[in-house]
């Protein structure tokens, strides 16, 4: 199982903090994880829908969408950052 | 550099001057301290309060490894890096850069550094709240933001 997090407009909107997943086979990279998240339901689709505005952080760093997600325990979603 | 940065998220409200003057107790090497302070601002009177949502254990290791960064490339006798989170109202505290070195360049330019990194990978989100009790919605990234960070 992978935890995964939400953050901000994209938590939101997927209407959910976290929650436990069984990653497919199939999901290998950052992309990869966008498009089978975006087949989970509308509020996923709705969510996820600009890629470009979602950023990826796997165990706390932060990776590009290309990536090799790797086994995580936690996988983050969320929109650019706006602290400072 | 001396000392490992000291690294804080929390909700509470800082004091910038104390924080200064920990960079330089009992020490006579320090020949400058620049520090920086971001604050909540309402720019036409419509903004109640700043709602600062943040990724907890994220928020301190990615500020951590900015500050390490910035510790390896500038000769800082010391640096201290404070965001908080929670709501904020307008005038109040946000983030605090201290940066200490012997010479000024090296704390101006590690300053500046942290809050361009600060702003563009510190896992934080505003979310704005206005004066009429409505949501004024989440704020959005600059591109200045970016290109600023990019410079470095």
């Amino acid at each position: 199982m992978t935890k995964l997090v939400y953050f901000a407009w994209v938590r939101e909107r997927i209407g959910l903090p976290e929650e436990d997943v069984d990653l497919p086979e199939t999901v290998k990279t950052g992309a990869d994880l966008l498009a089978w998240m975006k087949t989970r339901g509308e509020n996923y689709e709705a969510a996820l829908a600009m890629d470009n505005a979602i950023r990826i952080a796997v165990d706390q760093e932060h990776v590009e969408h290309g990536e090799a997600l790797g086994a995580p325990r936690e996988i983050a979603l969320f929109p650019p950052m706006t602290g400072g | 550099m001396a000392a490992e940065p000291v690294i804080r998220v929390q909700r509470d409200n800082f004091d910038a001057a104390a924080e200064s003057a920990r960079l330089t107790e009992d020490r006579t090497d320090v020949g400058a301290v620049v520090t920086f302070t971001g604050l909540c601002r309402d720019e036409n009177g419509t903004l109640s309060a700043l709602e600062l949502e943040h990724y907890p254990g994220m928020a301190e290791a990615e500020i951590g490894r900015i500050a390490r960064q910035a510790a390896e490339r500038w000769p800082l006798t010391g640096l201290t890096v404070i965001h908080r989170y929670g709501k904020i109202a307008p005038g109040e505290n946000i983030v605090l850069v201290a940066a200490a070195s012997s010479h000024r360049q090296a704390s101006f330019e590690a300053a500046d550094f942290l809050m361009d990194f600060l702003k563009t990978r510190a896992p934080f989100w505003k979310k704005e709240h206005r004066t009429d009790s409505s949501d004024g919605g989440w704020v959005e990234a600059k591109q200045a933001d970016d290109t600023a960070a990019e410079r470095w």
